[in-house]
């Protein structure tokens, strides 16, 4: 028997009981639905979160000031407070595979212009910064070796510094104030939006390094240095490379801590999607869960009607139907009643997506893995639940059952 | 001469039930040739409808052989039984059997399904009309079972059941759920297409109906009791001049 007819005759059973197959479908179209809407959301989180992974910029790694042990008591990260603008260059100079050092200095400070004030982080950087972190300038330009050399008062600023202290004019050339030294702004950022630890990247007052440590905070070690490694190849060798280096600067012998902490790339970018992961994989396997119960629904109702129309399938035995026919059958009708019902759930998923994204503002992608995903897994249902009444259906006896009132 | 369509030596059949055994049919040999129109016709219980089973290759025979137009059916397997009832056998049912919902077109259309031989849809709407047309229904192909009387949709599952050409058609009480008057119509087509060549084999408990056949079997408790060619045939036209008549007399019509 062909194909085409068998398809044809199981539209047609599915058409003359509409309510029934309906409903049984709404078991598959609820769990689809649920799926694709699940994993739409875990994915854009994900997404969301490699974006700002991808903000942080290319084989970054990362070293922080580390831990420091006196006594017994220790410090916590951060706390030994041994980097210096030394160590920079000595990495900068010889670990092979860097690209790109930036000396980081941290400091909050109350910042004035234009008659208002804001309350805002200030980074000490070298020049590379800016191309370490793929970040580029909206107006203006980036101070220069020079700059850093002089210990020039001048500054680049995020939007968000524009917004609060600029808000109607053009910042770049004027000036603002920071502990009450003027500081001359070179340039506004591209705005970059929030970073991995949800803070704000644009509300940043960016100076040379060296003016941030002799004229802003006086302070004479650095917060972290930033890396950039040629390739993500070299990564790992450079990370070793770069606490070798540091551990032989530091004078720590052997079996001594390191009093630094270096961080790559995909660690951090590792750690934060961690968590989106396990999100999108328990609420995937929730609306799996409603799916195989959409399964059951199906082979209920495939079962129920094996047993109504056990006089057909004795007439159609009669007339010669093997029992592969009837198997096919009954399976054909088990999976188009699934698929279909996979299709709309893709379409209801999406929709709520969509619509998640709109009213409630979460970030939702919908992949077309995840699409394919679901209409094959929902066929599969269909198989699954369907062969069991299909297989009952084609074992029938044609004597029974052209008897069967 | 011709092979016969149906030849059946020593064809018993014993059903266990629980643990009684029953036996059911004991010992029937019987043959019927090309072009025969033969009642099986027995009480209940007589083992006709065991008969019935096996000549329509549904069930196998306990012992003895079964040839069903020369092919013997024991060693055939539960597909190639099913290829063989396409193929060679066409039934009709006491209940019509008719697939509800479904056109009078597409019901005839049903045997051609299960064919192997590859038969374009064009071709088995053409096969299936025709069929409606030999027994004078191709003007209902359209309608549905339940819109045809109950003459009508036996005569739909008539067409069905020639629809493929086959060696024998088999008709289990056809004019059972049938009035009289519809009962000697459904008997004047079978008469007609038996004229044209066609072996029917039909089983009945009435003895009216089995007076239109040419021979008529008669089983009792398993066995043949009486095979013997039909004297004084009856003839569904005439009969059913006569029911006119006779309803016309008692103004039951005009």
């Amino acid at each position: 028997m062909r194909i085409a007819a068998t398809l044809r005759l199981a539209l047609r059973a599915l058409r003359r009981n509409k309510l029934r197959s309906t409903l049984t479908a709404l078991g598959i179209i609820i769990g689809v639905s649920a799926v694709i809407a699940m994993v739409g959301i875990g994915t854009g989180a994900k997404s969301q979160v490699e974006a700002q992974i991808a903000s942080l910029g290319q084989n970054v790694i990362l070293v922080f000031s580390g831990n420091f042990s006196s006594s017994g008591a220790r410090s916590g990260w951060g706390g030994a407070g041994t980097m210096t603008v030394d160590d920079a260059d000595a990495i900068a100079r010889e670990v092979p595979g860097v690209v790109g050092v930036s000396p980081e200095v941290r400091d909050r400070q109350q910042v004035l212009a234009n008659g208002l004030n804001w309350n805002t982080q200030i980074l000490g950087e070298g020049p590379d910064y800016l191309d370490i972190r793929d970040w580029a300038l909206d107006d203006g330009a980036m101070f220069t070796e020079q700059d850093v050399r002089s210990t020039a008062k001048v500054c680049i600023i995020g939007k968000t510094i524009v917004a609060q202290l600029f808000p109607n004019e053009d910042p770049v050339g004027q000036v603002l104030r920071i502990r009450n030294i003027p500081f001359k702004i070179l340039g506004v950022l591209t705005p970059k939006g929030l970073s991995v630890m949800n803070t704000d990247q644009d509300d940043v007052i960016i100076v040379p390094y060296t003016s941030e440590m002799k004229r802003v905070s006086k302070r004479t070690n650095l917060s972290m240095i930033t890396i950039q490694a040629a390739s993500p190849a070299v990564s790992a060798g450079l990370q070793r490379g770069v606490a070798d280096l540091l551990r032989q600067r530091h004078r720590l012998g052997q079996g001594r801590d390191d009093d630094f902490t270096i961080r790559g790339h995909q660690e951090i970018a590792d750690a934060a999607t961690a968590t989106t992961r396990v999100m999108t994989v328990l609420l995937a396997s929730i609306a799996c869960v409603s799916l195989v119960v959409g399964g059951i629904g199906i082979m209920n109702i495939m079962l129920v009607s094996v047993t109504e129309r056990t006089r057909e399938i004795g007439i159609r035995m009669a007339v010669g139907a093997h029992g592969r026919d009837i198997l096919l059958q009954f399976l054909i009708e088990a999976i188009t009643l699934s698929s279909l019902g996979g299709i709309i759930g893709i379409l209801l998923g999406v929709g709520a997506a969509k619509l998640l994204s709109a009213v409630a503002g979460w970030p939702t992608l919908i992949s077309v893995s995840s699409v394919v995903l679901a209409f094959f897994f929902s066929a599969a249902v269909g198989v699954f639940f369907g062969f069991y009444p299909a297989r009952k259906a084609s074992n029938l006896d044609p004597i029974d059952a052209l008897r069967y009132e | 001469m011709a092979i016969p369509v149906i030849q059946l030596e020593d064809f018993r059949k014993t059903y266990i039930s629980g643990e009684v055994e029953v036996h059911a049919v004991q010992g029937v040999t019987l043959t019927v040739q090309p072009g025969e129109f033969v009642a099986i016709m027995g009480a209940s219980g007589s083992g006709k409808s065991t008969m019935m089973n096996t000549l329509g290759c549904l069930d196998r025979p306990t012992s003895g052989r079964f040839l069903l137009d020369g092919v013997n059916i024991n060693d055939l397997n539960r597909d190639e039984l099913a290829d063989l009832r396409n193929q060679k056998i066409g039934f009709v049912f006491q209940g019509f059997n008719l697939l509800s919902r479904t056109t009078a077109l597409e019901n005839v259309e049903l045997p051609m399904l299960y064919t192997h031989d590859h038969i374009t849809s064009i071709q088995q709407r053409d096969l299936a009309l025709h069929a409606l047309e030999i027994v004078g229904l191709s003007d209902r192909a359209d309608h549905y079972p339940n819109q045809l009387s109950g003459g009508q949709q036996q005569r739909v599952a008539i067409a069905r059941a020639l629809v493929n050409n086959p060696a024998v058609l088999l008709a289990d009480e056809p004019t059972g759920n049938l009035d009289t008057r519809t009962s000697v119509e459904v008997m004047g087509v079978f008469q007609k297409l038996n004229s044209e060549g066609i072996t029917i084999v039909m089983v009945t408990h009435e003895l009216d109906i089995a007076l239109y056949t040419k021979r008529n079997v008669i089983m009792r408790d398993g066995v043949v009791v009486n095979d013997v060619p039909v004297q004084n045939r009856l003839q569904a036209e005439v009969e059913l001049r006569n029911l006119q008549q006779a309803h016309q007399a008692v103004k039951l019509s005009s």
